[in-house]
């Protein structure tokens, strides 16, 4: 190695140099989107495969109101609009802007998970359970979990909403706010195609009297067909 | 939250357990791995003899079917989540910012994370012992044996959240190092100038991220299956238990190629230091290992071969199997083309990276004998299947273990490992290896189903099972022979000098141990196998290096301070999945732990991104709002005084050590150059031979 001994002082830089100049946070949040489309790709394939197998009602056809969904799709997808808002503010430093974008977002955020529990406690009145067939199995499940994303993001939002208050939040730390967006928007990405897959597509799935060639019978017969 | 924080001040011991507790150095954290991994080793090796002693013997009675049962299910369990993956991971963390030339990983108190969910997730699934409900159902848990009608007790529980607990740590430390890869390699270390164990290293680390979300998701459907009445897996409600198997193997056979890509890595860098050789065809080896990381996805299903997939699928995950070989072949072809006319030093790490080849060319031929499915229904759930993974996974990836650990040992601790108990401990192994699993094959061929319990005498397997178990002993041996070793020379005075080896890698220009700031001056990089080529200029320039990097005052350097809070968050991390173990039945909390966990992980993690830098460091520290989130001393690179290198001499003064075209070294006299396949000129004057 270098022969050289001396080493100059520390003198702090606002981003230390990367080897291909992404900072390593953005990286490290790239990376765990990643890791997360393979969770919800697995639950996703899990309802996919069990579409139409529910045994017992209530089925999707029964219980789906895609127009109520289709408002809180709409919600969803607004915030995502506010959260762009947000950091532009953010970049511009325009404080009172951050923190209303911000709280804006949480808020839509928060209309959208208020429209999930409205909606869970309907289908359960109706006697969709999660152990009632495979179709309230995989439902629960899969836009359970989602709605679990949507709410850790509105805490995320929240708590930057809170630094915020003090003017921490600028375009020197508009990385901060760029992270939670990219997981945002990513939330509300994957909400489009579970919303298109299970209400547009799956929302007037029957049971099995339905016509069994539309579905494949079972994971078995799904791979014998490939 | 700001208050707790400002209360609170960043620990800053470097001696004593708080140290330990508290460290986010990648070396000690290495350590750590590598010592709770070790004594998981042991654990699972234990209850690999209770299996080998109940089966030495027809009729045998020693244990019960149940215990039985437990005892292979967790022997798998530890050996691949909580040894070969933990193993592999201490030696990225130990060996990869060193390798890469940088002062740490990208966050080092994920890192730290990462080791104490580790340690928490495999106290967890070893906690099943206490309450005697290990889990039983086998290392890969087919549905619906794992439904609560036939595991009633809570050994899958504890199964299914360990590996949840597990997995975050997993996922954690991946995510940390492909970023710490990708992005804080020192200048000039392109992708293709990276040693072969940090190509590994990523790749495997690919594989973790994009592969442990599928099993999280297995694991899920499986716990809610067995604590919320769900039908993933019950075929009364619909479900179809072959969605357990094909969830688990989506996740397994990457898992495959996780336990033994680090493992390769580790052997491409032992290979060539003692056959004092570049390894051969480089990009070859990397491209391979990055084929074997893709197609590793699309062979999932030659494990269900048996379940009865349909023809044409069958014969699909057949070929991919098959072709899946290839690249493996081309890897092994060119460590032998790396030995072939190399200046060989059978040093003990030498041994065993030999003796991974040699077994690992055994198991894979086994592995291409049930790519055939229609062999495979004659080998399914029998001992070949036991004889061909331990082949893979302890010939194969615990081999190359042994090698990183004969091969790095000296630059943990400055003390060489004894090489005469060292070799002794090789031997014992690849012999105790040999005569514990090839009869299995014999066995497994004969019909010898794996998982029972016990056997008839008329079924003639006796004399082979004792054989195994004789063999047991002997691996016994060895590695209380290693314990030994480990013993004798952490004792003695440090003797190994900073570069024993005369190796290749960037690790060996620093002092042994490794300062805490690893490189005083961050190294520039020209070629692959940087460390020869300095080597080589300095000997052809007449003053040959035999001495470390020069330390310096560690004041100087600004590294991350220890914390607390990976603990504490890691211990959120426990009581979410623990406490799930306990089933209040109310009405409408019926799990109340986990919220508790939820909370402290929640605590945790707002008190690590509020927290203040170390007091010595504050003065220096230009923005102390940095805090948020941020790792607010992502180290790398204070900026310090690149050596300044006069450009042309590397070409002028080793014309025969360097190939002129792409600029990598070579240690012997070839006419063309391994890595770019240019002709290499004639040397313009002698040199020296180091």
């Amino acid at each position: 190695m270098a022969h050289q001994m001396e080493v100059s002082h520390h003198a702090p830089e606002e981003e230390h140099p990367t080897s291909t100049g992404i900072n390593n946070r953005k990286l490290l949040m790239w990376v765990f989107l990643s890791s997360d489309c393979l969770f919800f790709g697995s639950l996703i394939a899990t309802y996919m495969v069990y579409r139409g197998q529910s045994l017992v009602g209530p089925y999707p056809v029964d219980i789906i109101d895609v127009p109520i969904t289709t408002i809180s799709t709409f919600v969803l997808l607004c915030s995502s609009f506010a959260m762009v808002r947000a950091l532009a503010a953010t970049n511009e430093d325009r404080q009172g802007g951050i923190i209303f974008w911000l709280l804006m977002t949480a808020f839509l955020g928060s209309i959208f998970i208020g429209f999930q529990v409205y909606e869970f406690n309907l289908f359960r009145e109706e006697g969709l359970r999660i152990d009632t067939n495979l179709f309230g199995t995989t439902f629960f499940t899969l836009t359970g979990f989602h709605g679990a994303h949507v709410t850790l993001g509105i805490v995320w939002l929240l708590a930057l909403a809170w630094i915020a208050r003090k003017g921490r939040l600028g375009p020197k730390t508009a990385l901060d706010v760029e992270l939670a967006g990219l997981y945002w928007h990513f939330v509300d990405i994957v909400w489009i195609v579970i919303f298109t897959l299970i209400y547009l597509i799956g929302g007037f799935d029957t049971g099995p009297a339905g016509d069994p060639s539309l579905v494949p019978h079972s994971i078995t017969g799904f791979l014998g067909l490939i | 939250m700001a208050t707790l924080t400002d209360v609170i001040d960043r620990p800053s011991s470097q001696s004593g357990l708080w140290s330990w507790i508290t460290t986010v150095d990648h070396k000690r954290i290495g350590v750590l791995y590598g010592v709770t991994a070790f004594i998981f080793l042991l654990l699972g090796g234990l209850e690999a003899g209770v299996i080998r002693l109940q089966l030495a013997v027809p009729d045998n009675t020693l244990v019960d079917p149940d215990t039985f049962n437990q005892m292979f299910t967790m022997h798998g369990t530890t050996m691949i989540f909580l040894v070969i993956m933990p193993l592999s991971a201490s030696f990225f963390n130990f060996v990869i910012p060193l390798a890469i030339g940088a002062r740490d990983v990208a966050f080092p108190r994920l890192n730290a994370f990462s080791y104490w969910v580790f340690l928490f997730g495999g106290l967890l699934l070893n906690a099943s012992f206490l309450t005697n409900q290990a889990p039983d159902a086998g290392w890969f848990s087919y549905a619906n044996l794992t439904e609560k009608p036939f595991s009633a007790n809570q050994g899958l529980d504890y199964w299914a959240l360990g590996l949840q607990v597990l997995g975050v740590s997993s996922l954690a430390a991946a995510f940390n190092f492909v970023v710490t890869i990708v992005n804080m390699r020192a200048p000039g270390m392109s992708l293709m100038r990276m040693p072969l164990f940090v190509w590994m290293t990523l790749v495997t680390s690919i594989l973790l991220v994009l592969a442990f979300p599928v099993i999280t998701v297995g694991l899920i459907e499986l716990t809610f299956d067995r604590n919320f009445g769900t039908n993933f897996f019950v075929p009364e409600g619909g479900g179809d238990p072959i969605l357990w198997q094909h969830l688990f193997w989506v996740f397994g056979h990457p898992e495959v190629y996780i336990l033994i890509l680090p493992a390769m890595g580790i052997v491409s860098e032992v290979l060539p230091t003692f056959s004092r050789k570049p390894l051969f065809g480089y990009p070859v080896v990397v491209f391979s290992g990055v084929v074997i990381g893709i197609m590793g996805w699309a062979v999932w299903s030659h494990h269900m071969f048996t379940v009865g997939l349909g023809p044409v699928a069958v014969s699909v995950f057949m070929i991919t199997t098959m072709l899946i070989a290839v690249p493996t072949g081309v890897k092994i072809f060119n460590w032998i083309g790396t030995l072939w006319g190399g200046q060989i030093d059978l040093k003990t790490a030498m041994l065993f990276a030999l003796g991974f080849v040699a077994l690992f060319i055994v198991g894979g031929l086994s592995g291409v004998s049930h790519a055939v499915a229609p062999s495979d229904n004659q080998q399914q759930d029998t001992y070949y299947i036991v004889a061909h993974i331990h082949y893979v996974l302890f010939g194969g990836a615990l081999f190359g273990i042994f090698a990183g650990v004969y091969y790095w040992f000296p630059k943990l601790t400055g003390k060489l490992l004894h090489e005469g108990i060292g070799k002794l401990h090789f031997w014992l192994y690849f012999i105790g290896m040999n005569i514990t699993f090839f009869p299995m094959h014999y066995l497994g061929l004969n019909g010898m189903p794996r998982r029972i319990y016990t056997y008839a005498s008329e079924f003639g397997w006796d004399g082979l099972n004792m054989l195994a178990s004789l063999g047991y002993l002997v691996l016994l041996a060895g590695t209380l022979l290693f314990i030994v070793n480990l013993m004798i020379s952490l004792r003695k005075e440090p003797d190994a000098g900073h570069d024993p080896w005369d190796a290749p890698g960037l690790e060996w220009s620093i002092a042994s141990p490794p300062p805490t700031y690893n490189f005083a001056t961050i190294p520039q990089v020209e070629g692959l196998d940087q460390y020869w080529i300095e080597k080589r200029r300095a000997e052809a320039e007449g003053h040959p290096i035999t001495e470390p990097e020069a330390p310096v005052d560690p004041s100087t350097i600004h590294m991350p301070s220890p914390s607390y809070w990976p603990l504490v968050t890691a211990i959120g991390v426990l009581i979410l999945g623990g406490g799930m173990l306990v089933d209040t039945g109310w009405d409408y909390i019926r799990f109340p732990i986990p919220f508790i966990g939820g909370l402290i992980c929640f605590i945790g993690i707002v008190a690590w991104a509020n927290e203040p830098p170390a007091k010595e460091h504050a003065g220096d520290d230009h923005h102390p709002e940095a805090g948020h989130g941020a790792e607010p001393h992502a180290m790398v690179a204070a900026p310090v005084a690149v050596a300044e290198r006069p450009a042309g001499a590397a070409a002028a003064h080793s014309v025969r050590l360097i190939c002129s075209n792409c600029g990598n070294q070579l240690s012997t006299n070839f006419r063309f150059c391994p890595y770019c396949g240019g002709a290499v000129e004639n040397p313009a004057e002698p040199h020296q031979e180091g």
